[in-house]
């Protein structure tokens, strides 16, 4: 049988058999998540219920006592303080983030160049780019000599090792992750609907938060759990810019890892951050959807 | 009647965007109560000039004065200007409601709350949309005749002076625009309000206006009701745009007791006494399909011009045929349609087919001179 013919059939077998096709095509990302991202997560879980290795590891058995221990308030307070830090980082990047995206995307001129300078910072590590702020904040880095050349302050300012150091590390470093989806709800609002509330006698205030701001909205959500999700399991930025002086959950899941070798516990904290946010995740989309049934009924 | 100022006025407007000429010398007034339609091709400026009204653009500097109510309005943004307007694309709020669609502008311009609902439901019985089965539903949920018919009750609930209307039958179906220019209509007969209309549909300006201006290349070409504006075009732009013409052209050689007598490529015609005709001079005549007669060349009725031709083609219309006839013209041909009534072909067939040698003739006053010959 020539080629040709081959190829041929082959395409009417799959045309015959659509549901096959869709698994073929399926198959590649299928077996990549499977096998680098359920697996380890189901090994994890295995962990975080085995007693603890005399020397690092595991061994047989089952336990819940790593997850007992996580209630000691020393973690619980780790947590919470984990929360506060992430929720504050997502409400402050979208705070700078919202108007950046929305000069943006009604910039038209200058639309892509800008675009272009928000994602620049990718093209860095994220840890060259946490180790550039040490340069910026410390006490002989840039901001201070400018400052003390200036005559502003006579001492410099301690901003490195600082609970602020860490915040701003983290803003700068997920700002994009904020930016980008807003940018993109934004891009496709239609103007049309702007001058309609125009007409309609809506002054500016009103016309963005009766129009601009609720529609834009599906971006806001998509930022906020980009933000949020990612600096509820950062650990590198309060390393460096915190000094280590106040640990997040990161750190926790990370010490637990290679100092302490204590790999169940180091399981059992990163299980319980995962549930925490997978429920957070939920009742907001929830919420979100009775929110849109709501207004379709 | 003079003391009381037109609803709306342009006076000598010009708008420019950068090198881009929009609108150049924009004349016109619309009285209360007024149909008034912008007619033209896309890029003609006619929605220029209802954006100038509706205020989302400014004419240029010392470019002429929009006012609306005798009020000079040139510098008032949209919601200073108090009026209603249907957007081409409808422009409905996607995460709104049809009721809350419709309530927003009574919301911004800080209607009692209790007052809202009744008058929601009020404009939409208005535009024949059931409140029952349609307030609640999204603009995702409606067909798009239903969801013009919201864009029109949001704009209609606010009992504006003036609806500006932006090709607003544009996206629906044939059918449904037909009921709908009948529906307009009737609306701005039965509420008193100006409508301002833009539109690219001459049929649709001449079914539903009591006036048209017809822009063509950023000026008003011609101002008029839709009477004038189809059976006396001023110019050739007009003649063409507005319903079907045959143009002949000539010089005119001598005046007589009724016009002019005019030497064309095709033949010799006359034509009616216009002030834009010397002796010399070029002329250029538009007639009407149904102003023409075709009729066998030994058979031309006394008194009126005829040019010969050939007989290329005999179109059923239904209610109408359409005979083309090719006339000599100078060097070559050029078609000439005659539009002749259908008396039932299969009773009484019109005799003319293909090849057959005929004249086209008309009543020398049945036809209109051209400002642009």
């Amino acid at each position: 049988m020539n080629p040709f013919a081959l190829r041929q059939r082959a395409l009417a077998w799959f045309h015959r058999h659509k549901e096959t096709q869709a698994w073929a095509l399926l198959a590649p990302g299928f077996g990549w998540l499977v096998l680098f991202f359920l697996v380890p997560i189901v090994i994890m879980f295995a962990y975080s219920v085995m007693p603890r290795g005399e020397y690092g590891g595991v061994e047989r058995g089952f336990t819940l006592e790593h997850y007992a221990r996580f209630m000691d308030p020393l973690y619980i307070k780790i947590l919470w303080r984990t929360l506060e830090d992430s929720t504050i980082c997502t409400v402050a990047c979208l705070l700078t983030g919202y108007p950046v995206a929305y000069v943006i995307a009604r910039a038209t001129k200058w639309r892509n160049f800008l675009m272009f300078l928000v994602i620049l910072p990718f093209w860095t590590s994220f840890l060259v780019r946490t180790f550039a702020m040490i340069f910026l904040l410390r006490d002989t880095g840039l901001i201070n000599t400018m400052l003390l050349k200036l005559g502003v302050i006579t001492e410099p300012i301690l901003m490195l090792y600082t609970p602020f150091a860490v915040m701003l590390g983290l803003v700068y470093g997920f700002l994009p992750f904020m930016i980008l989806p807003i940018y993109a709800s934004l891009e496709k609002l239609d103007l049309s609907l702007l001058e309609a509330a125009e007409v309609l006698g809506a002054k500016p205030m009103a016309r963005f938060f009766r129009v601009t701001l609720p529609l834009s909205m599906p971006g806001v959500v998509a930022g906020s759990l980009l933000v949020f999700i990612p600096a509820l399991g950062s650990f590198l930025t309060s390393d460096l810019l915190g000094g280590a002086k106040e640990i997040m959950i990161g750190n926790l899941v990370q010490n637990q890892f290679t100092t302490a070798r204590n790999w169940p516990f180091g399981s059992a904290a990163s299980f319980i951050v995962m549930a925490l946010v997978l429920v957070a995740v939920m009742i907001y989309l929830r919420v979100r959807d009775r929110d849109t049934e709501l207004g379709a009924h | 009647m003079s003391d009381i100022p037109p609803v709306v006025e342009f006076t000598g407007v010009h708008k420019t965007f950068g090198a881009y000429r929009a609108v150049v010398d924009i004349n016109f007034q619309v009285q209360k109560g007024e149909f008034f339609s912008i007619l033209g091709p896309s890029g003609c400026g006619k929605t220029t000039t209802l954006r100038l009204l509706a205020g989302f653009e400014e004419p240029d500097d010392n470019g002429g004065t929009v006012r609306i109510a005798g009020e000079v309005v040139n510098k008032k943004r949209p919601y200073e200007r108090n009026l209603a307007m249907v957007f081409q694309n409808y422009a409905l709020f996607p995460h709104l409601s049809v009721e809350r669609n419709i309530a927003f502008g009574l919301e911004m311009r800080k209607v009692p709350s209790a007052e809202i609902p009744p008058r929601v439901k009020k404009a939409m019985e208005m535009v024949r949309l059931d409140p029952g089965q349609f307030a609640r539903r999204m603009p995702a949920q409606l067909s798009g005749g239903q969801r013009q018919r919201v864009a029109l009750a949001r704009a209609l609930v606010l009992e504006p002076t003036i609806l500006l209307l932006d090709e607003p039958l544009g996206a629906i179906d044939l059918k449904l625009r037909k009921e709908m220019q009948l529906e307009l209509k009737q609306l701005n007969k039965q509420l008193g309000t100006t409508f301002v209309y833009v539109t690219h549909d001459q049929e649709e300006a001449l079914t539903m206006s009591d006036r048209i201006a017809v822009m063509d290349n950023a000026r008003v070409a011609q101002l008029g009701t839709p009477a004038e504006i189809y059976e006396c075009p001023r110019t050739r732009f007009v003649a063409k745009f507005i319903g079907e013409s045959n143009f002949f052209e000539g010089v005119a050689q001598s005046q007589g007791p009724d016009g002019w007598r005019v030497d064309g490529s095709g033949g010799r015609f006359e034509v009616p006494a216009h002030p834009s005709i010397t002796q010399g001079s070029k002329v250029a005549i538009a007639v009407r399909p149904e102003w023409l007669d075709v009729a066998p060349p030994d058979a031309v009725p006394p008194g009126e011009n005829a040019i010969r031709g050939t007989v290329t083609d005999v179109i059923y219309l239904g209610e109408t045929l359409h005979v083309l006839v090719a006339v000599a013209d100078g060097e070559g041909e050029r078609r000439v349609t005659v539009a002749v009534r259908n008396e039932g072909q299969l009773s009484r067939p019109i005799r003319w087919s293909k090849g057959d040698a005929a004249v086209v003739c008309w009543k020398p006053a049945d036809c209109q001179v051209l400002e642009d010959a």
